[in-house]
């Protein structure tokens, strides 16, 4: 039986690039193009300036895990057949500021703790869309 | 508003995993009994607070209950946040002349109803299309990711978290209304299975139908009515900086809740302090948030709340702040938080099933790790 659908990401005008960059095989974030504030998730104004001038920039997609859980069953159907799995926050190396939320893969659920690098991997779930996703790295 | 208005009236249906009745039939009992319980009638009532998640409206609960004319209705947002809101709205249109009885209730057939989450659809947009691909949907587990930073940066433990399910239990066996009444222990938390590691099954309020209600009035036409009034000596709402709801990971203050914000409102205006409290009721979806509350409230410094709750403090009648003394939402029932203010406020009358000898300040919380509100309720 087919594993049902996960959940999948409705872009609007301000997240659009990020999901366009992920099937780019990149990781972006906004940059404020007035006061150059880097932020995630995006926003259309920059809460420090402002501006709602904005552009994308690459991030190296190296990072550490600054917390986790593993979530065991109930999960949605989609989760099943891989639970316990693990849902890792990640503080970007660019910015400590820069948390980003995924999923640890090429790694059993216990490998994960908080500090261990990582980097981002991109996972296609649909012909349509990318995930940005996390696997240990050396450090 | 302070010492202005007062909750005169408290009702609400049974707690059960299946109550069979569909979530107005229960409001309209819940509001039925608050009213009798206050000696008024719906003709006394020009005045609801809801939550905006309440599947009945405002218009229904009036026509059901022959409500003549409603001068003033509200529904306030961010899921159990909402709770102790309520109570402050009515008691700011009283306050306000706007409006001179308010009944604030909650409806839920959560465990009948299904799983929130569950529903998670196939297109997920807004400030979930972050985090719902990733299976992050259940509230367990946008808690434990706060809980598992928790426990790395102070050392704060699952035993710690148990703490509060032991306490909780222990007054609800008391409680003839609370759906868990058999006694466990710390072994029976540690034993119990992991949901969302780092927490465990018992780390996790219960799944409940039922409803519950409150009616609002002046601190003067309270004295006249058939109970002692719990009159509302401060209450306080709050949002953070930069706030994401129950994924609120991108702040510069990771383990920063709104709770801060309430407590730096709400003792202001009460003009007590937090040592001077005599009864908590704290909101308790989930264990580690008892432990967050008590830090960000001000009942200890952050980091101190593990060794605290290990002394005792939560439990009745020997601990020195004792929480959650109808079983909370771990043990009585998980009505969005609702019931907590029905029995901070039994405190004050002098009713609870564990109550605390001469209660004279009673602090009630709701939601935490969302936009929330809180209640400091004290005697005529």
């Amino acid at each position: 039986m087919a594993i049902p659908q996960r959940p999948l990401p409705q872009p609007d005008d301000a997240t659009r690039p990020y999901w366009e960059a992920a099937r780019r095989r990149e990781l972006v974030v906004q940059r404020c193009g007035s006061c150059e504030t880097l932020r995630f998730p995006p926003q259309p104004m920059c809460d420090a300036c402002r501006s709602m001038t904005v552009e994308c920039v690459r991030m190296s997609g190296r990072g550490t895990v600054f917390s986790f859980v593993v979530a065991h069953p109930p999960v949605l159907p989609a989760f099943q057949e891989r639970a316990p799995f693990a849902i890792v926050l990640v503080e970007l190396e660019d910015d400590p500021r820069l948390r980003i939320i995924g999923n640890l893969l090429d790694a059993p659920a216990e490998a994960a703790c908080i500090g261990l690098p990582v980097e981002v991997v991109f996972e296609d779930v649909t012909e349509t869309v990318t995930l940005p996703q996390w696997r240990p790295r050396g450090r | 508003m302070k010492r202005r208005a007062a909750i005169a009236g408290l009702g609400q249906t049974a707690f059960s995993k299946d109550i069979g009745l569909p979530e107005r039939t229960i409001a309209l009992q819940a509001i039925a009994a608050a009213l009798d319980d206050a000696g008024l009638t719906p003709a006394d009532v020009d005045g609801l607070v809801r939550f905006d998640l309440e599947s009945t409206t405002e218009v229904e609960i009036a026509r059901n209950l022959g409500i003549p004319s409603l001068r003033f209705f509200a529904a306030l947002p961010y899921g159990g946040g909402a709770g102790c809101a309520t109570v402050a709205l009515a008691a700011m249109a009283i306050a306000t002349g706007q409006a001179s009885v308010v009944v604030c209730w909650r409806a839920r057939n959560r465990s009948s109803g299904g799983r929130p989450w569950a529903g998670t659809g196939a297109g997920v947009p807004g400030d979930k299309q972050f985090t719902a691909p990733y299976g992050l949907v259940r509230p367990v587990d946008q808690i434990a990711m706060l809980a598992r930073r928790h426990m790395h940066e102070y050392g704060t433990t699952s035993a710690h978290f148990g703490m509060a399910a032991v306490a909780c239990r222990k007054h609800a066996a008391r409680n003839p209304a609370a759906m868990m009444r058999e006694p466990i222990t710390l072994a029976d938390h540690q034993a119990s299975r992991l949901v969302s590691d780092p927490l465990r099954k018992l780390d996790c309020c219960l799944e409940t139908d039922g409803a519950l209600a409150v009616v609002v009035t002046s601190v003067e036409r309270a004295r006249d009515l058939r109970q002692r009034p719990a009159v509302v000596l401060a209450a306080a709402q709050a949002s953070g900086e930069r706030h994401f709801v129950m994924t609120d990971y991108y702040g510069r203050h990771f383990l920063e809740t709104p709770t801060t914000f309430v407590a730096r409102d709400l003792f202001a205006r009460a003009g007590v302090a937090p040592g001077d409290i005599d009864v908590a009721q704290i909101y308790d979806a989930f264990t580690p948030l008892v432990l967050f509350t008590l830090e960000e409230l001000g009942f200890c410094a952050a980091g101190e709340s593990g060794p605290l709750v290990s002394t005792g403090i939560l439990e009745w009648p020997d601990g020195d702040l004792p929480t959650n003394t109808s079983g909370g939402g771990l043990s009585e029932a998980y009505v969005h938080g609702f019931n907590l203010i029905l029995e901070g406020a039994r405190q004050i009358r002098g009713t609870s099933t564990c109550q605390v000898e001469g209660a004279a300040l009673s602090l009630v919380t709701s939601g935490a790790g969302v936009p929330t509100s809180a209640l400091i309720l004290c005697r005529d």
